[in-house]
């Protein structure tokens, strides 16, 4: 096992580190930089509780290695909250009451900050077609479904870019 | 003024505390603990369903790097900690000694620095099986040639069976039966209700720590009892209980999986005490799924007699209960089937008699609740799918007969032929407005229409009642622990609010809602009132959430507490105010003398006073704490309307709409409320359509993990419509029943009712969940209904 000197741009800071080659990239974001706000819920990639955003787009992050990671640029939850003004994403949650016990949202919300990057308008399908990939088992998706709009409307209506790291979208 | 203050109290839609820290990645779950120094342990786990243990040898992964230590169930058998008692006095094996009795099986507990050295360490350990004959189905397990699975307490139980229960009228019953096979109708069928797993997205683990120098374990636990958790490792580890502390911090879902005590919090623990260091033990999906506490496995047969215009008389019910390898069922001790025996639901049976037969097989061990109280979803399941197969035999509108057989209003509070006396309810009430909802009528008539071109359209109804919010301590327990629960209140000296309970949430909203009851009792704004839970070393004493108990046993502990604040406080406002206590009137946030309102003292005013100028006769300082036993149980209800269009040419069940009326009583906070209603009729969802554990002959688990368990995610799931209806609880402080697991409990019966329906008119009576597209299709080509 060879050990491969990583950096890597995480919500705007360089992170520098020696990782394994078996190293997964939620458990050095978790374990090794103490972000913890990143979850782990499966080992079959199913549930979509790691999601990050790498490069821009919604990315399991136990389905990619550290060394995989070198070079790039990520955000996680711990990136939406700006100059401590929430994202409208965490705003929906809130309002909308689209969490419960909180281990599936950040994941579920940076799905659906790539999900708006790319489709700043979505249908009520369209962000169910979006989300499929992470599980919730509190809230039965219908308030998840409203936050996301919420989040949408607020976006667009401000116009505002929303945060991205790197390129942004697809 | 006082009513300007008094915001959100109860019945308004606060928004939640707790989402402050979740929306920013700030919760903190017991994988987020980390320790300096802290190692971590993985298990070792059995391949085979059934098998003898040769031999176990460490030596290649003491090797290891990284490895620091293995320990093996000869190991823990030396300290007297091979075998833990479960929930319903049995024995169960923390590392198997000589022989695994499941697939997943702990054998080993490895310890290392890091997750992946620990699992290196796994795979290292050599362990020699000799396997042995398997028993998956719990019939087989009653044949007079099974092994016997436990021969370590053949002793006391000589057979597979755990135990024969019966409840109920049997001559009475019997002779119900007679009558109605003479002069009424008699309706029979047999049910399935699947192994499923309560799978909360995050699963179970533990951070132990142990400090030899204070002989202090502290131990971060998914658990949904931390107190009763507590008391049990003191007693199994022989600790001094005031030594231990649990906590239970942010948990990532329950839902009853986070209520036994599993091994690998037993290994971390004896981890820890040997190493000095804290040692981290979180186990993968797969593990969760394949090793921890599944629900129901209930083999049911049931049996209605009826007059022949419908009226029920008799209900008569035999179940083959499969408990695994060890019987962990998590129940009461006076209740070794939970709370089936509400088996009678909403309607007025004057018999009934239920027995239970509990066995043993090579499968995991469990038992627990997924999402419900001790075994009520799979009696409302039984009820609700009877009803529908006698309307059914009786060529009736399912509606109909509902309504002529249910409990009516002024019956309650009602005794059942099984011995609960339910509290209140307006069964026909919520009823007739699921149907108004969706207007009934109008789609049977669409029904029709459709049946006529050939498409299939059914309508499902479940109208069920819960039982929940355990004690009375008299009856419930866990452990020998009675069932009651708690609230402490610190009135600080400037009118804010700490208070704390001994129920612990895992999603629920605890920390908003016990805030709500407060501040409605003592008239200020929750935003001063901040909740705390999950720490036993300052949370009074506690049973946990589970069984929908906290609202209905903590919540009134709480409202208690908060009114022996309120009555403190009059005490001093007399004194301000140089009037007696009988001279006082309340309103919310403020005493006042009566006839003069402009003289009061504010809550806050007395919280101060009670620090700096407290009457001379008084303890000084403003709190108080409640021990809530409650005098009875809580009877939730609702009805449920489900419309399901389904596909001929793939078998796969479209629903099209869900009309859910629930009814808990007093509602504290509406939003809390829904988001739990919307989340239980998804997990109602779930083993209607998709969940179910399945075995091969072999006792291979199938469906271990998230690729082939199927739990739903936002495609399956529909968009869910709400109503509701208002019956206050007579007992209850403030009215409330508890409603985190109604809609699970009653939205599986709706579906598959629905399914039935839709199928009803080529003679289909039932069809066992999961209900999944090959099971309808191999119906439809059966009946010669499949289209491209």
């Amino acid at each position: 096992m060879s050990t491969h000197h990583i950096s890597v741009t995480i919500n705007g800071t360089i992170y520098e580190g020696d990782v394994d080659s078996r190293m997964l990239l939620v458990h050095w974001i978790r374990d090794g930089l103490r972000l913890t706000g990143t979850h782990i819920g499966c080992d079959t990639s199913a549930c979509g509780a790691c999601t990050i955003l790498v490069d821009g787009k919604a990315t399991k992050s136990c389905t990619m290695f550290a060394v995989q990671a070198d070079g790039r640029q990520i955000m996680t939850v711990e990136g939406l909250e700006q100059n401590d003004k929430l994202h409208p994403l965490q705003e929906g949650f809130h309002e909308k009451h689209a969490l419960q016990c909180g281990y599936c949202t950040p994941g579920m919300m940076m799905t659906s900050l790539a999900l708006l990057q790319r489709n700043p308008n979505p249908s009520e399908h369209e962000i169910r077609v979006g989300i499929s990939g992470n599980l919730c088992r509190c809230t039965g998706y219908v308030n998840i479904v409203k936050a996301i709009q919420y989040a949408a409307d607020k976006m667009q209506a401000s116009e505002q870019v929303p945060v991205t790291a790197g390129e942004g979208g697809e | 003024m006082a009513t300007e203050v008094f915001k959100h109290g109860l019945g308004e839609p606060y928004k939640r505390k707790e989402d402050a820290r979740f929306i920013r990645g700030q919760g903190n779950y017991v994988d987020d603990v980390m320790l300096p120094g802290m190692l971590y342990g993985d298990i070792v786990r059995s391949p085979y369903a059934h098998a003898l243990i040769k031999n176990v040898d460490i030596s290649e992964a003491m090797k290891v790097p990284g490895v620091v230590a293995v320990i093996t169930g000869k190991d823990l058998d030396a300290a007297g900690l091979a075998w833990m008692p479960t929930l319903s006095a049995d024995t169960e094996a923390v590392l198997a000694l000589d022989r695994v009795h499941f697939q997943m099986q702990e054998v080993a507990f490895v310890v290392a620095t890091s997750r992946y050295a620990a699992a290196d360490g796994v795979a290292a350990v050599d362990v020699d099986y000799e396997p042995l004959k398997v028993i998956v189905d719990p019939k087989k397990a009653l044949d007079p040639d099974a092994p016997l699975l436990r021969p370590d307490k053949k002793d006391k139980q000589p057979t597979n069976q755990i135990y024969h229960w019966e409840t109920g009228d049997r001559a009475g019953t019997d002779a119900a039966f007679a009558e109605a096979e003479a002069n009424g109708v008699v309706v029979k069928q047999d049910m399935f209700i699947p192994r499923i797993h309560p799978a909360p997205i995050e699963t179970c683990g533990c951070v132990a720590d142990y400090h030899k120098a204070t002989g202090k374990l502290t131990v971060w636990l998914t658990s949904q009892a931390p107190h009763a958790h507590r008391t049990l490792f003191a007693i199994v580890a022989g600790l001094p209980e005031h030594r231990i502390r649990i906590i239970s911090p942010d948990l990532g879902g329950g839902f009853g999986n986070k209520v036994p005590i599993y091994p690998g919090y037993v290994c971390a623990v004896v981890a820890s005490l040997t190493t000095g260091k804290p040692v981290k033990w979180i186990e993968d999906r797969s593990e969760n799924i394949s090793s921890t506490g599944f629900g129901r496995d209930y083999h049911i047969h049931a049996e209605i007699a009826a007059d022949k215009d419908g009226t029920v008389q008799a209900l008569k019910v035999y179940t083959l209960a499969d408990h695994g390898a060890f019987d962990a069922a998590a129940q009461p001790t006076k209740f070794p089937a939970g709370l089936f025996h509400i088996c009678t639901g909403s309607y007025d049976f004057k018999h009934a008699f239920v027995e239970v037969d509990a066995v043993h097989t090579n499968k995991a061990p469990g038992g627990i609740a997924y999402r419900c109280s001790f075994r009520v979803t799979e009696a409302s399941y039984l009820i609700e799918r009877m009803m529908d197969t006698l309307a059914h035999d009786l060529g009736k509108d399912p509606a109909q007969l509902r309504l002529q057989n249910f409990i009516q209003p002024e019956a309650f509070p009602y005794r059942s032929a099984l011995d609960w006396t339910f509290d209140s309810g307006n069964y026909e009430g919520a009823l007739k407005l699921a149907m108004k909802n969706v207007d009934y009528e109008g789609l049977r008539r669409e029904q029709a229409e459709k049946r006529a071109r050939g498409e299939l359209m059914g309508i499902g109804i479940s109208s069920f009642t819960e039982i929940v919010g355990a004690g009375p301590g008299k009856h419930f327990d866990i452990a020998g622990i009675q069932m009651f629960d708690s609230c402490e209140i610190r009135v600080h000296p400037t009118g804010k609010i700490l208070a704390r309970i001994g129920v612990q949430t895992q999603g629920q909203g605890h920390e908003t809602t016990f805030a709500q009851i407060i501040a409605a009792e003592l008239g200020m704004s929750p935003d001063d009132v901040d909740v705390e839970h999950g720490d036993t070393d300052t949370a009074p004493y506690g049973l946990g959430t589970y069984a929908s108990r906290s609202t209905p046993v903590a919540g009134a502990a709480t409202a208690l507490a908060a009114r022996k604040v309120r009555d403190k406080a009059k005490k001093i406002a007399a004194y301000l105010l140089e009037v007696g206590e009988e001279d006082l009137e309340w309103e919310p946030g403020r005493f006042f003398v009566k006839g003069a309102p402009g003289k009061g003292k504010t809550i806050q005013e007395l919280a101060f006073a009670a620090y700096t100028n407290c009457p001379p006769y008084l303890e000084p300082g403003l709190e108080a704490v409640n021990y809530y036993d409650p005098p009875n149980l809580t009877y939730p209800f609702g009805s449920y309307i489900c419309v399901v269009d389904i596909d001929r040419g793939t078998g796969q069940v479209h629903i099209r709409r869900f009309m859910a009326v629930d009814d808990c009583g007093t509602i504290i906070n509406p939003m809390i409320v829904e988001g739990q209603i919307h989340g239980g009729l998804t997990q109602g969802l779930a083993p209607a359509l998709y969940e179910e554990i399945t075995f091969d002959d072999n006792g291979n688990i199938l469906t271990g993990n998230f690729q082939d368990y199927l739990i739903p995610t936002s495609m399956e799931t529909p968009h869910w419509e709400t109503d509701k209806t208002v019956t206050p609880s007579p007992h209850h402080p403030i009215g409330a029943k508890g409603v985190g697991e109604s809609a699970t409990v009653g939205a599986p019966q709706a579906i598959a009712n629905a399914v039935v329906d839709a199928l009803a008119h080529v003679g289909v009576r039932h069809i066992d969940i999961p209900i999944s597209p090959w099971k309808v299709w191999a119906i439809l080509n059966e009946k010669g209904l499949t289209a491209d």
